[in-house]
């Protein structure tokens, strides 16, 4: 244990902890205002906005002997009787110069900058800077330039941390952005004909302490603060990176990585970044339908659940897909519902999407082939229920040739995929099966076919967990409400079980977490950054 | 004391001095076979130790001690990398070195590195002394063929590789750090420390960046030993227990309005007005002189007043100067106005700023564009003010900046602004009678600040 006072507070760091002067301020409630450093990457010290006073206490003596000079707090080590001081006269002057340093050439174009009320010049202006502007008055030049598909530069608003250089170096690997010009000529760029693109670009807009770097799918659509930010997490692969969903009146804006030591730490890719619009899509389904006798009818969604029940009871023997799109809780509700209508119902585990292999990042950020976020969950919850898991193929076999000894009348499948997940050979295999439910986003040749076609939730729009490729359970609550027309699966199937009000994933959880030996870590609330539900396993190991 | 007598440039004068021949034939690489054979690293290191030799890049820095923060007992690589950047505005000393004795230097540069346990040597050579390059080259080939440089190398079991590496023209290269960086491919961007060269230098291994005449000394002590070193110079201070001493012969380089400007070798510790008198002739044209700056532009200045300051390590600093640094006086003659002479240097040193730390990147750019704009008639009183707080504000002394550069573009301004404020003020009334009193922000000049 190592003692650091900070403003004559006295912080009791762990042994093993290597903190800098900001990161102990952080935990004596103090923000040391800074541009260059960032937890992720190395320390360059350069902008010089965290600028302290530093010194020793002798622990004898208790004497404390501060040395006569500031020094950068990001790059200096919090040891057993270091002392910060991170106000004062000195520090408050320099702090001052660096604000004003930064906004000699800087063209003030906040009113149409998309960093504006989240930008750090602007923040530690008002609370470092200046009264008013000293320096002679410049006429107003902004210059945009383009850094790649994803990204654009104002080149102007920068502030020369080289965060976004760094990241290109330390983390992505792939090394596009470079410091081109000498002294107060500096500028970002990339080489002419080697722009920015890497799957990891979108993280430096995130990155950038201001409106320098603009993420070109964001740019303009929003003012940050009337966008509210929701813990989720990406279903765009399977390591399910925690994110953070922001929206404004149910739409979503843009997502951005939330920092996840486990998992993601501050980065998430741009697939995973981008992939939202399908939420907003024209084409996603907003409408309960059933094809009878007399042709295909919209249903009420009121009716829905008795109607599906008693077609279901008379189609004789069952089976289910369980998305690997879905939560964990509704994986589980589908199960128990198809269950209880028909004990030796076939629940197998909807195609799992792999697209080419892992893809490690040189400081070891993964994005997986894997396309979906929960396969470990569906298929514990399946292998719960059933003893084994079945696959999406053996099922298409089965339902030629029967399962238990009896053919199968009535399947439900779960979609929830962003592309094109069945084809017309797909949906033969189904031709016999006389009641066939399909909750879906897009429509696909099976949906066509389905007797019950039920429109689906986005991950947005969903309440409940995600297993990650290392077993990690992450739960969310929705950050939009579905479009008008559609019933998140949480809700029907919270229905279909013949429970009352609204659906609730804790309640859930907390069954399957006292059911299912693997989730039993899930048990009583589940942190912001996720449970190992490994640590049981090893547990139950031993 | 017995009248000084000039070891370092004192073959420069011979036909072909920079050849072997010649070298060897004045007594070149005696040394050299003397501490092979008779000494061992450790033996000849503490030998530079004792001597007091302290670093002539500019730093002043003990150089037997910078030796021995080397880690003990390294596997290696060690590197040693010698200073050859000389790019501090008014220093040529290290070219007459170069080109009038490469050998000297070669020699020096194979001793530092057996005390150093280096196995590879580099010179880091500026782009803008192609004399110097080409008889360095010749020199090392020389070495190679005669067996001075190499695998064994006479006999000893030390084996040493020496390259040349030109760079590309910055003022930045010349800092130690910035050097590495160079010299690994990267941008000249100094490194924040810890950790030091010493520890962790040139491709993370353990390296000693020395400027060319200091090994030069290292080359001359190893041939007549400490006792000579030591009757050279001035003692320590004994009422500083901090000062090292400054012992040993130094080459001063004289420029700007003298009679004979050049390259003079004379004992540390003479004024720099015997340097201009009895050196280079007086001031020329019969004039007085007005400042002088006692070495490189980046130690502030000298008024005539101050002239009689010692040119040793703490001479300069006595009188407000930043220090000794290259010891390369230029003189301004009493026509000079201090507004030029202030305006020449904020641009120079931003030009020079690496852009790495804002308040030496904006600062130095900042001080331009304001002298720009007081030179063109529009300057305020404010204008100064506005300037000595840039150069209180920026430096590794009051711990704003990563490397020493913005100290020294802050010296000359504070210097400027404290010692001859007269100027600057008769200037900006004189110049903008109706608008010096002004101390809002006024529009910048259409350019200013450009470099
Ligand atoms: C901006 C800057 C430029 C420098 N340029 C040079 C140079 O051109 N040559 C040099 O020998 N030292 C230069 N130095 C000093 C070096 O950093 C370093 O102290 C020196 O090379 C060490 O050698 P010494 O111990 O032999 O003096 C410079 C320092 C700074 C801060
Ligand atoms: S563009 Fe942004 S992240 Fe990159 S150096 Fe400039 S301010 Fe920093
Ligand atoms: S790595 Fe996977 S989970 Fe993370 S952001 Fe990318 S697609 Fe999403
Ligand atoms: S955050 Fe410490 S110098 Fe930039």
């Amino acid at each position: 244990m190592a003692t650091v006072i900070v403003d004559g507070k006295e912080i009791t760091i762990g042994d093993h902890e290597r903190l800098n002067g900001i990161q102990v301020a952080q935990r004596a409630g103090i923000e040391i205002p800074h541009y260059c450093w960032h937890p992720g990457m190395s320390v360059v010290a350069s902008c010089r906005m965290c600028l302290c006073k530093s010194g020793t206490r002798d622990p004898a003596t208790g004497k404390i002997t501060i040395v006569p000079k500031v020094v950068p707090a990001c790059q200096t080590p919090a040891k057993d009787n270091t002392v910060f001081v991170t106000d004062d006269e000195d520090i408050r002057k320099y702090r001052a110069m660096v604000e004003e340093d930064l906004l000699i050439d800087h063209p003030v174009d906040c009113p149409i900058c998309d960093k504006a009320g989240e930008c750090h010049l602007q923040d530690y202006h008002f609370e470092h800077g200046q009264k008013e502007r000293r320096a002679d008055i410049k006429p107003f030049h902004s210059r945009r330039r383009e850094m790649g598909d994803t990204v654009t530069l104002f080149v102007d608003r920068c502030v020369m941390c080289t965060r976004c250089v760094r990241f290109t170096r330390e983390i992505a690997g792939t090394s596009e952005l470079m410091v081109v010009n000498r002294g107060s000529h500096e500028e970002i760029d990339v080489f002419p004909g080697l722009p920015l693109d890497n799957k990891l670009s979108g993280n430096v807009v995130d990155l950038c302490p201001v409106g320098a770097l603009c993420d070109k799918d964001f740019l303009y659509s929003q003012r940050v603060w009337f966008m509210k930010k929701h813990a989720g997490v990406c279903t765009g692969c399977a390591t399910g990176c925690s994110i953070n969903i922001e929206e404004n009146q149910d739409t979503v804006y843009r997502l951005r990585p939330r920092e996840n030591p486990h998992i993601n730490q501050w980065w998430m890719c741009d697939e995973g970044r981008y992939g939202f619009h399908h939420v907003h899509a024209d084409e996603r389904l907003n409408e309960p339908r059933q094809w009878t006798k007399a042709g295909q009818v919209s249903l009420d969604w009121k009716d829905v659940p008795t109607q599906i029940k008693t077609h279901l009871q008379a189609a004789g023997h069952l089976a289910a897909v369980v998305s690997p799109h879905l939560t964990v809780e509704e994986a589980y509700m589908l199960c128990a519902f198809v269950r209880s209508l028909d004990d030796k119902a076939v629940l197998a585990v909807g195609p799992i999407p792999v697209e080419g292999e892992d893809e490690t990042f040189k400081n070891g950020f993964t994005i997986r082939a894997e396309k979906c976020p929960n396969r470990r969950g569906v298929e514990a919850v399946v292998q719960h229920f059933t003893g084994a898991v079945t696959t999406f193929d053996e099922l298409l076999d089965q339902l030629a040739a029967g399962a238990n000894g009896q053919a199968i009348g009535g399947v439900w499948v779960s979609g929830g995929y962003k592309t094109d997940w069945n084809d017309e050979s797909t949906a033969e295999r189904f031709a016999n099966v006389k009641e066939l439910v399909v909750q879906d986003l897009f429509s696909s040749p099976l949906f066509e076919n389905a007797t019950f076609q039920l429109p689906s939730a986005a991950f947005p729009e969903r309440d409940g967990s995600y297993v990650n490729v290392a077993d990690r359970l992450q739960s969310v609550r929705w950050a939009i409400r579905p479009p008008s027309g559609v019933m998140t699966e949480g809700q029907l199937l919270w229905r279909l079980l013949g429970r009352s009000g609204l659906f609730n994933a804790q309640v859930i959880l907390n069954e399957i977490a006292a059911e299912i030996p693997y989730f039993s870590a899930a048990a009583g609330g589940v942190h912001e950054l996720g449970v190992d539900l490994k640590v049981n396993q090893l547990a139950a190991a031993t | 004391m017995p009248k000084f007598e000039p070891v370092l440039m004192a073959n420069m004068h011979r036909p072909d001095s920079h050849t072997l021949k010649v070298y060897e034939s004045t007594g070149g690489y005696q040394a050299l076979k003397k501490v092979l054979k008779e000494s061992t690293q450790e033996s000849f290191r503490d030998l530079i130790k004792n001597s007091g030799l302290r670093g002539r890049g500019g730093a002043g820095f003990p150089t037997g001690l910078k030796w021995t923060f080397l880690p003990k007992d390294h596997p290696g690589p060690i590197y040693l990398c010698i200073n050859a950047d000389e790019s501090e505005p008014g220093t040529f000393n290290n070219r007459y070195l170069m080109e009038l004795d490469p050998h000297q230097v070669i020699e020096g540069t194979i001793l530092s590195s057996f005390a150093t346990k280096a196995s590879t040597a580099y010179i880091y050579l500026r782009i803008e002394y192609p004399t110097c390059y080409e008889h360095l080259e010749a020199a090392i080939a020389e070495c190679y063929a005669a067996g001075y440089l190499g695998k064994n190398i006479l006999g000893s079991g030390y084996s040493l590789d020496m390259y040349m590496h030109r760079g590309a023209a910055a003022y930045i290269c010349g800092e130690e750090t910035g050097l590495i960086e160079s010299l690994e491919g990267k941008r000249a961007w100094p490194r924040i420390k810890p950790p030091f060269p010493a520890v962790e230098g040139l491709f993370r291994k353990p390296t000693v960046v020395n400027n060319v005449e200091t090994v030069a000394c290292v080359k001359q002590i190893a041939d007549r030993g400490v006792e000579w070193f030591k009757s050279i110079g001035v003692p320590p201070d004994p009422n500083n227990p901090r000062d090292a001493g400054s012992y040993g012969p130094k080459l001063y380089c004289l420029s700007g309005h003298v009679n004979k400007p050049g390259c003079y070798e004379a004992p540390l510790g003479i004024t720099c007005r015997q340097l201009i008198d009895e050196y280079g002739g007086g001031v020329w044209k019969g004039r007085k002189a007005k400042a002088a700056i006692p070495g490189g532009i980046s130690m502030g200045l000298l008024t005539e007043a101050e002239l009689d300051t010692p040119l040793d390590f703490n001479g300069p600093g006595k009188v407000g100067c930043l220090g000794l640094g290259t010891a390369a006086v230029v003189v301004a003659d009493e026509t000079v106005n201090m507004v030029d002479f202030l305006h020449n240097s904020c641009r120079f040193f931003a030009h020079e700023s690496c852009g790495q730390c804002t308040p030496c990147r904006e600062g130095t750019h900042w001080s331009l564009s304001m002298l720009d704009r007081i030179k063109a008639g529009k300057g305020r009183l404010k204008d100064l003010d506005l300037l000595s707080e840039i150069g209180n504000h920026i430096g590794i002394i009051p711990g704003t900046t990563i490397c020493g550069l913005s100290d020294g573009a802050a010296w000359p301004i504070k210097n400027a602004l404290k010692k001859f404020r007269g100027d600057f003020e008769e200037y900006i009334k004189r110049t903008n009678p109706t608008g010096y009193m002004i101390t809002d922000a006024v529009p910048a000049l259409e350019g200013a600040g450009s470099h």
